[in-house]
């Protein structure tokens, strides 16, 4: 939810405020607080696209360029997502963002016994390039990018991605998808896990370098603070997290031979913007900072283009309430108001009934229009970075960016990212941080409208989309079909050059593109990989 | 038991001494774990032993896990909307397993109108997302002692 907390005297008044990630707010700020922090226009501010690009990374922020929409959409088969696409593409959306079942996030085809009940569920159910060919069918993939929200078989979508742009006659060069493809925050918050560690990172290292030489126009991998912090990170925490991710995957790619300036500009992220609003404000100014920061002092980036923190902010799951759910709508009108005061690249934002439902299309399209009246209404193209000086906004960016730096030495102390993902240090202290939280909103100490105050009566009960089972039995019909109509031997083959080149170490993803064009499976491809890397152990929870 | 006038204060020991034993699993493939640890943190706090299944559980793991771990509960926390077919298939499976006296609670994303058809099945508590956690506690504990009541009476 993210509130701040409040301590009040007898009269009511309040006498402090912290925020999540530990910061005292003052009632009032000066030139004094600049001086106590050692802020420096040159060095912490400088010019909307100067280094370190705190204002903003392009010097015209919005007015060269607004922001781009993207609402997360799919569900159902493959033709109801390409419905849907076509609908909010209609409405002026510029960007798709898929979601797919859980049996395609965990790389189980439509009919395995571990499907069962989920399929087509909460996303598109992929079982091969078949449905990929009904998704994208008469979307202009040369224009439209499209967000792959998917982590641990991200290779195999945006090996299929290829494929489907391909069987459409578009040149890989020219098309451009962002699979989330970020592996370690799946395993601290989200769960979509699969293989260990290592190899899981090992793919995500493929997916960059293919990237690289065969999809230039592709966002290889979106780290994720966000899902970080809806497990119960603080906004501190989920920066750091996330830019020690990134440096993971960084680590992964350098060995084999590349200059990190030819790779490290296609990274994007995903964080959240639930919260107190100036935290948040503060969080993205600082984050896009000490990213620029940590890729030209640690890794030597020269270009500053690739210093450019590239970003989807948004979302703010956590934040939406049941009780009185048409608050959210206004929940998210300021969540995407702070991530435009922050000059996000990318927002997008949870429906007002995602609390309680699958979006529909009417409440897709109100988010949407919330993010349109921002830019096209009340002026946020007007100006960049439109609370710079003040005292209050550039005091704060310092004292987050000296949080983020503390909770990045934090996990230094226990040896780096990976090992305080693969023991489960992270995600001990998040749940606990989570426990903490609940315990608040509980108590009645950090508060939430409609929740815990400004209460009234029983609060929306939940509708979950319709599950009939028809679509799954639809999904594994066509799935037969393909199994009994595709090239056998053609199909076989390439398992089989994936599964040698699998165990020999190689890039897998140009034998993960033979195989989607062969219509092998989701489940088959990923067959391989568990038999060959195993599953990860997760660790124990307390 | 045969047993006389001592029945009470072996009864009273037995409760005593035995602290509450809740196994909380997630079945199916959803990841979303949030809810099941914080309610694991509430229910350790309240003085039970939670043994956490961790995630993508089978119904059949969950039982065999309640069966070794012995269990005095199974709580189950889905955000599927899979909740109607998997407490079934487990109601199903841990009578097979001769496990029936355990008691099984859920939580996660549950419509109220759905509360019913879950207690007809058998599940003793039902916590859609936002139970205040001293609910949950006291359903545990008053359906635990309750059964262990009728075990020795």
């Amino acid at each position: 939810m993210g509130v701040a907390k409040y301590t009040k005297d007898a009269k009511g008044r309040i006498t402090d405020v912290t925020l999540q990630s530990g910061i005292h707010v003052k009632p009032f700020y000066g030139p004094e607080d600049l001086e106590r922090v050692g802020f420096s226009y040159e060095k912490d501010l400088a010019d909307p696209g100067v280094y370190p690009f705190t204002r903003a990374i392009h010097r015209q922020g919005y007015r060269s360029r607004a922001w781009t929409t993207r609402q997360y959409t799919g569900f159902g088969t493959s033709y109801e997502t390409n419905e849907r696409f076509k609908l909010m593409i209609s409405h002026g959306q510029t960007g798709l963002n898929v979601a797919f079942d859980l049996p395609t996030q965990m790389g189980y085809d439509s009919d395995d016994p571990m499907a069962e009940g989920e399929v087509g569920r909460v996303g598109m159910a992929v079982d091969s390039l078949r449905d990929f060919e009904v998704a994208f069918k008469d979307i202009n993939l040369a224009e439209i990018g499209s967000g792959l929200t998917i982590n641990a078989v991200a290779s195999i979508m945006l090996a299929m991605y290829q494929a489907v742009a391909e069987k459409y006659g578009y040149d890989a060069k020219v098309i451009s998808a962002t699979p989330q493809n970020d592996i370690l925050k799946e395993m601290i918050g989200r769960g979509a896990w699969i293989f260990p560690v290592e190899p899981a990172v090992k793919l995500i290292g493929d997916t960059i370098e293919y990237s690289m030489t065969t999809m230039p126009r592709t966002n290889p991998v979106s780290v994720c603070g966000y899902h970080i912090r809806e497990s119960g990170a603080t906004p501190a925490q989920e920066i750091a997290y996330a830019i020690l991710i990134a440096n993971a995957y960084i680590d992964n790619v350098l060995p084999r031979g590349y200059d990190v300036d030819e790779f490290v500009g296609r990274f994007s992220f995903n964080f959240n913007v639930f919260g107190n609003i100036w935290e948040q404000v503060a969080k993205f100014r600082a984050a896009r900072k000490l990213w620029a920061r940590n890729l030209k002092e640690k890794y030597g980036v020269k270009k500053e283009a690739n210093m450019f923190l590239r970003g989807l902010f948004g979302g703010g799951g956590f934040g939406l309430t049941k009780a009185q759910p048409e608050n959210n709508i206004m929940r998210g009108a300021y969540y995407a108001l702070s991530a435009a005061l922050a000059g996000a690249q990318t927002i997008a934002l949870c429906s007002y009934d995602e609390a309680y439902t699958i979006p529909t299309p009417h409440s897709a399209v109100i988010s949407l229009r919330t993010l349109q009246l921002l830019m096209d209404e009340i002026g946020l193209r007007d100006t960049v970075d439109p609370l710079a000086g003040s005292y209050f906004i550039e005091t704060l960016t310092k004292e987050m960016e000296g949080k983020i730096e503390e909770e990045m030495a934090n996990i230094g102390k226990v040896g780096g990212i990976i090992p305080a993902v693969a023991t489960g240090y992270i995600q001990k202290l998040v749940s606990r941080q989570a426990y903490a939280f609940e315990k608040g909103i509980q108590s009645g100490e950090l508060l939430k409208v409609g929740v815990n105050i400004h209460t009234e009566g029983e609060s929306k009960d939940v509708e979950l989309h319709e599950y009939t089972g028809e679509t799954a039995e639809r999904q594994i019909e066509e799935l037969k079909r393909v199994r009994r109509e595709r090239d056998q031997r053609e199909t076989t083959r390439t398992l089989l050059d994936l599964e040698k080149a699998t165990r020999a170490g190689k890039n897998v993803m140009p034998y993960l593109v033979d195989c989607c064009k062969a219509y092998a499976t989701v489940g088959e491809m990923t067959k391989i990989f568990r038999d060959i890397y195993g599953e990860f152990k997760e660790p124990g929870l307390f | 038991m045969d047993a006389v006038s001592s029945t009470d204060t072996v009864k009273e020991a037995a409760l005593a001494a035995k602290n509450i034993r809740i196994l909380i699993a997630k079945p199916g493939l959803d990841g979303h774990d949030r809810g099941a640890k914080v309610v694991a943190h509430a229910l350790m706090e309240a003085g039970m032993e939670v043994i956490y299944t961790g995630l993508h559980q089978t119904v059949d793991q969950i039982v065999s896990t309640a069966l070794q771990e012995d269990v005095d509960v199974i709580g189950l926390s889905i955000m599927s909307g899979a909740h109607i077919p998997i407490i079934e298939k487990l109601v199903k499976k841990a009578r097979e397993a001769g496990i029936d006296d355990k008691m099984i609670v859920v939580g996660g994303v549950i419509p109220i109108r759905d509360i019913p058809r879950l207690k007809e099945l058998g599940v003793r508590g039902v916590f859609p997302g936002g139970t205040p956690f001293a609910e949950i506690v006291s359903v545990i504990r008053e359906n635990v002692e309750r059964g262990q009541e009728e075990k020795w009476a």
